[in-house]
């Protein structure tokens, strides 16, 4: 498919996106801002241990203050709910909203108080009183592995959730076969997505109609039936409210147990009820903390540092309970080898159980830490053979003419050029002038060095790693929907079933519906139905919007746009072949008389004795896109996950004081190539996010656990998001290989930047120290450590030299 | 994240101060909120009431005095940002002040509530130190001023009266033709709280000599800490002479670690950052001087 | 308590817990709820409004201190419903937000900077929102719609040719 933006109205076009005028004005409708008549106030009771039994709650002095209407205990909902959803086979673990029996880390819900106001709550919950009685704990995955720790979940028998071992192609075989090979190991801190909103839900059940309302802050797919299914009611009892909107989510918008919880309590007490986390909530126990993984990695390469062979071990610590964190591991076998064409794979995926904070999905789901793992490979491969760090990507690229390219895991790449990304940052850099500036600064006495990262962006999500990491899991499909309707006067609104988070599908909804029609899309309306009367959607994970909702919208509107076509050649007395659509009217393949939007319109909903025989009156269209590619089962542990492969290639010049050890980012350059681009505002902006995201994943971020077992980083005075003083202006440079499975040529970029910017600020630092013979394996790396490892190398290098 | 209960007044005047928090041990007194409300809003404190004093005109604005510039307490940080009298006649304040927190923050919090709060790190307050100013608080009982080591005993403490509030700072101000300042701070994004603050100042006599000078150290330990560089009056303040006499000087540090840093981190930062905070105002003198 | 606040040009009565902020009694009490709550102890900036003119986070702030004080909300910005301000619309011409949260603090921030600096550099801008955490934008396109407002501004405001003036 040919991708020059001149072959497009609206799609590719600089156009404003329609979702800012309401923010902008502060019209948002956020959860916070919904209040029902009646709505009671939830506060919740944290745990103050990593992990104890908990031997009684006494809610009497907190249901006594006035205002208190009740205090709600693990022991209650867990009787009158099932337990949350669980993607793996561990049956025995077991996840309640309120800790059951025992707590599992410092800050999980031991009760709720619900009063009523926010701070009656807060008051109230000083007064209930736990008594608890101490149990032994542990916070380091490796400690976990080890069969006497103290287990987190005693009937689970160990702590290990996962352990997978799978072997792409002859792993020994290239091992022994090549000349070099080198080992190391490196460490993801554990931070998130840390929206600036915190999850809140506001639910209200009426028992005349049994109906569950929900409103929330949330981005998951089947959150209803998870609703429902956990409450014991009928799905259609469940409403969701799709029209909120969400301050940001990035994948950890989840509160299924937020949900839970609230929804009970307003079944039993017959009052709204709204749980809005407070920002100590969100950090402790609101569960949504992102991967901490340790990754040791074997690479066998040759003299040229062409790298054959890789084995991966990924160890993740979950945290208390398994929520989605072990997929968070399997999500990445679908670009295990980057964009590399190492033959052979061996990797090993590892998940534990510790006494933290439980894990939600991550933008990038696991691919952004396994990224930053391939390409400290490379980096070291690079030095290994005295390659230049370009050159040893560039050789081991796929090239352009193998797309769509089969990697050891089973995943077929759609498209890319690789090459010609890289070409085209390095002109605009002007890559020698790059290093001479490394090189003025370190003459200067300042640290200075150059990362590099070459990255994809799986896109188009679908859960092919469901199966793959629990056989009894057989979901293949993935789907989402969209329906058009005209209605008699002609306008147009176009139904999408999910809420955003600042991602602008209305501008892509409305896009690429107005592509198809030929038609303003400033006219088309996007509404936003209940979950009730809403289509099938798996919601905007995995990078998927453009890719499915666009093709949701493109297929609608096709459908649409042959009906309109069939109303005016019968009309005219056309033969289908004979007749064209243009710009909304039909008309005649040779030309002469046409009939205009209008007219069609007008015979679609007014005159069925005008109507072609067996079609239905009226203008509507739905499409239920099924993903492109990942839809069946796994076989002999290979599958083929997301059908789309953005590329990113990162070029940063960092300089540091040797002593002061604060980095700062001189240059900063992405090439980027997510196919043909819908909405280049949109794009741009999730890059730009995306890459803030990753500095701060690299330098700053960080959920911190002390011995005890506490959380350290609880307020954003010590988990430090970054600022506009730390990001540096960064330059796009743009490129386009379209995806040959998606409509318009579109690919994913809803994680992009993210997923290399942690690579390339780390290879940049270690660039940096790399004269002293150090490097950096750990993120994030701090400004202390930095400094504190260039002193140590320094009193070496000046002990060798005096000795 | 709401605060507990408490009650909230607004007195007319100091004195109408001074007596309700002599007659409610657990008040608080609140000016410009920045530090103190989180601390309420985590209910790390938790004051039966709380006294605003923000409104208070005798408390508010910069004046004068023969040798001595007074900061009222309830002068925003953002006044004292912009105040000509600060930037000539206090210009290590003035230095120092867009370090804190970031603008707005400083459009509401005062000076004095910098240096009640007392945390290591904070800028107001190791200026303080370092120009040995006189810290002036208020109760029942009168006024008390009290040089500013004094007033720092450790983080979010003070030696302010238990019923009484700061009512100003007094910044003794050098009358030397010639002098020159120089700030650095490090931290882990621009507007936090320092790993390690250094404010310097210097007079220099027509040949550039050194006849006085003043070094202070934030960050580093429980409080802020003057250093002794006395060993360089006299000197042309140049060559690895600073920074020898930081690093000697520098040996009263007692830093801690922490999350962000460590006391090693501390203690080299500390001396690079003080010579580096002398060069500067050494540098800025001679400027100084030239123009003149 | 009785408070009185001069809003948006209107005085409104309140009468609040003194432990109610400043943030909470616009959202609760005046329905502004523009003004977000992204952290409530200070840091991140989404409750940011203008007190007199100048930025503050309401969060900070018990209503019963702002007694009397003039507050400028995100609702007070624009001239009449369903218009912006030269400075809102920059934002909506470079894109400079994805889900709006921080956007009405982000702005009144920039809108308090324009005010007092018509031609402020990336610099300025940078310190002017560093007090305001944006985690969609990675801050560019925010930058860039300050700078396209202050460009704006300042070519409405300058002085035309006189008419007839061409030589
Ligand atoms: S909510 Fe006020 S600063 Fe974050
Ligand atoms: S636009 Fe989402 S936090 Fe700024």
């Amino acid at each position: 498919m040919s991708a020059e933006a001149a072959r497009f109205r609206f799609v590719s076009a600089n156009r404003r996106v329609r979702e800012d005028r309401r923010f902008v004005a502060g019209h948002g409708r956020y959860v916070a801002d919904i209040a029902l008549e009646g709505m009671l106030h939830v506060a919740i009771l944290g745990a103050q241990h990593p992990a104890a039994r908990i031997l009684s709650i006494d809610p009497s002095a907190a249901l006594a203050m006035p205002g208190v209407h009740y205090v709600l205990t693990g022991e209650e909902l867990a009787g009158a709910t099932d337990q949350l959803m669980n993607g793996l086979d561990t049956p025995n673990v077991r996840r309640f909203p309120l800790a059951l029996g025992q707590t599992r880390y410092a800050g999980e819900w031991v009760a709720a108080v619900v009063a009523d106001t926010r701070a009656l709550a807060e008051d109230a919950c000083e007064k209930v009183k736990v008594s608890y009685e101490r149990l032994p704990y542990l916070t380091q995955a490796e400690e976990a592995l080890d069969p006497s720790s103290p287990p987190v979940h005693p009937a689970h028998g160990s702590n290990v959730l996962l352990d997978k071992q799978f072997v792409w192609g002859e792993v020994d075989r290239h091992f022994a076969e090549s000349p070099r090979q080198l080992s190391f190991r490196v460490t993801w801190g554990r931070n998130s997505t840390v929206p600036i909103e915190t999850f809140g839900v506001v639910a209200s059940w009426d028992p005349w109609s049994e109906m569950l309302d929900v409103w929330a802050s949330i981005q998951m797919p089947k959150y209803p039936d998870q609703i429902a299914r956990a409450l014991r009611i009928p799905a259609n009892n469940v409403r969701v409210h799709h029209d909120v909107d969400v301050g940001g989510s990035y994948g950890v918008k989840r509160g299924i147990k937020h949900t839970v919880l609230a929804a009970h309590l307003a079944r039993r007490l017959g009052r709204p009820v709204r749980l809005l986390e407070d920002r100590l909530e969100n950090m402790r126990g609101g569960d949504a903390h992102g991967p901490e993984r340790i990754f040791d990695v074997d690479v066998a390469f040759d003299d040229a540092g062409i790298v054959r062979s890789m084995k991966m071990r990924a160890l993740d610590n979950a945290g208390a309970y398994a929520g989605r964190a072990p997929f968070q591991l399997g999500k990445p076998i679908g670009a295990i080898v980057g964009p590399y064409k190492i033959e052979s794979v061996a990797y090993r995926a590892q998940s534990v159980t510790t006494n933290k904070a439980v894990q939600e999905a991550v933008r990038g789901f696991g691919q952004s830490p396994t990224n930053y793992a391939i390409e400290t490979a490379l980096d070291k491969v690079g030095l290994a053979c005295g390659l230049d760090r370009i050159e040893v990507r560039r050789r081991n690229f796929i090239r352009k003419e193998e797309f769509p390219y089969l990697i050891p895991s089973g995943t077929r790449y759609d498209s890319g050029d690789y090459h010609t990304v890289v070409d085209k940052v390095l002109a605009h850099v002007d890559y020698p002038a790059l290093v001479a500036e490394r090189d003025r600064l370190r003459a200067e006495g300042m640290l200075a060095g150059i990362g590099i990262a070459a990255c994809l962006e799986p896109s188009g999500g679908n859960s092919a790693f469901e199966p793959l990491l629990n056989e009894k899991n057989e979901t293949t499909t993935w789907m989402e929907s969209v329906r058009i309707n005209v209605d008699g006067t002609g306008c147009v609104a176009v139904t999408i079933h999910t809420t955003s988070s600042g991602q602008g599908h209305e501008t892509l909804a409305a896009t690429v519906v107005a592509e198809v029609l030929e038609i303003d899309p400033d006219l088309i309306r996007i509404v936003r139905p209940d979950s009730l009367a809403c289509l099938p959607s798996n919601t905007p994970v995995g990078s998927r919007m453009a890719i499915m909702m666009g093709g949701a919208c493109f297929h609608a509107a096709q459908k649409l746009k042959a009906k309109l076509l069939r109303i005016g050649a019968h009309r005219l007395g056309l033969a289908p072949e004979a007749a064209r659509y243009q710009g909304g009217s039909v008309g005649a393949v040779s030309g002469g008389q046409a009939l205009d939007w209008a007219a069609l319109v007008n015979i679609a909903h007014r005159n069925f004795h005008l109507l072609p025989p067996d079609t239905e009156p009226g203008l509507e269209s739905t499409h239920v896109m099924q993903v492109p590619t990942g839809t069946s089962l796994p076989k002999d542990g290979r599958v083929q996950m997301y059908p789309c492969h953005s590329f990113e290639f990162h070029l940063v010049l960092v300089a540091l004081d040797p002593v002061l050890g604060k980095p700062e980012i001189r240059r900063y350059v992405i090439g980027h190539d997510c196919g043909t681009v819908i909405n280049p505002h949109i794009v741009k902006g999730m890059t730009l996010g995306g890459i803030a995201h990753g500095l701060g994943a690299a330098l700053l971020e960080e959920f911190v656990y002390d011995e005890e077992g506490q959380m350290l980083t609880q307020s954003f005075m010590d988990y430090l998001l970054p600022s506009s003083h730390e990001m540096p202006k960064v330059e796009i440079v743009h490129h386009c290989t379209p995806s040959p499975f998606t409509v318009f040529g579109q690919k994913g970029s809803g994680e992009s930047g993210y997923l290399g910017a942690p690579a390339a600020i780390s290879g940049a630092l270690n660039d940096a120290v790399a004269e002293f013979g150090i490097s950096f394996d750990k993120l994030p790396i701090r400004i202390s450590a930095i400094s504190d490892a260039v002193a140590a190398a320094r009193v070496r290098s000046s002990e060798e030299t005096t000795s | 994240m709401k605060p507990a209960e408490f009650a909230y007044v607004r007195p007319a005047s100091v004195a109408e101060a001074c007596a309700v928090l002599a007659s409610n041990p657990d008040a608080r007194v609140v000016a410009g909120g920045q530090t103190l409300v989180p601390m309420l809003a985590m209910r790390l404190a938790r004051p039966s009431i709380l006294v605003d004093i923000l409104r208070l005109p005798e408390l508010a604005g910069i004046a004068e005095e023969p040798g001595t510039l007074v900061i009222g307490a309830t002068t925003r940080q953002v006044e004292a940002e912009r105040s000509s009298l600060v930037a000539s006649r206090l210009p290590l304040l003035a230095a120092a002040l867009p370090w804190v927190g970031h603008p707005p923050t400083r459009n509401r919090g005062t000076v004095g509530g910098s240096l009640a709060n007392a945390d290591p790190s904070a800028e107001i307050p190791l200026v303080a130190v370092a120009l040995e100013a006189e810290i002036v608080t208020e109760d029942e009982g009168g006024r008390f001023a009290m040089p500013a080591d004094d007033f720092f005993i450790g983080p979010m403490l003070t030696a302010a009266p238990e019923a009484g509030l700061l009512t100003q700072v007094r910044f003794p101000v050098w009358s030397e033709p010639c002098v020159g300042v120089g700030f650095h701070e490090v931290s882990a994004r621009r507007s936090d709280f320092a790993f390690v603050s250094a404010a310097a100042q210097v007079a220099l006599d027509p040949d550039g000599r050194c006849t006085r000078i003043a070094l202070g150290i934030g960050g580093v330990g429980d409080r802020p800490v003057r250093l002794d560089v006395a060993g360089l009056v006299g000197t042309r303040v140049e060559g690895d002479r600073v920074a020898q006499a930081v690093e000697a000087a520098a040996a009263v540090l007692e830093p801690t670690s922490d999350l962000h840093a460590s006391a090693a981190y501390r203690r080299r930062v500390a001396i690079l950052l003080g010579a580096r905070a002398i060069g500067d105002a050494v540098a800025d003198a001679q400027e100084k001087g030239a123009g003149r | 308590m009785k408070v009185a606040l001069l809003v948006n040009g209107a005085v409104r009565e309140v009468d609040v817990e003194p432990r109610k902020t400043l943030l909470d009694t616009l959202r609760e009490d005046l329905s502004l709820t523009g003004a977000h709550a992204g952290c409530e102890h200070g840091v991140c900036g989404a409750c940011t409004v203008l007190v007199d003119g100048a930025p503050v986070r309401s969060c900070l702030m018990f209503a019963v201190q702002a007694d009397g004080l003039d507050i400028t909300t995100i609702e007070g910005l624009a001239s009449a419903p369903g218009e912006l301000s030269v400075l809102q619309d920059s934002f909506c011409e470079t894109h400079g937000l994805q889900c709006g949260f921080c956007t009405p603090g982000m702005i009144l921030a920039s809108h308090a900077l324009l005010e007092a600096n018509p031609a402020p550099t990336r610099a300025d801008i940078a310190e002017a929102i560093s007090g305001n955490i944006c985690r969609c934008t990675g801050y560019g396109q925010i930058v860039e719609a300050v700078e396209l407002a202050a460009e704006r501004l300042r070519l409405a405001n300058a002085p035309r040719a006189a008419a007839g003036g061409r030589p």
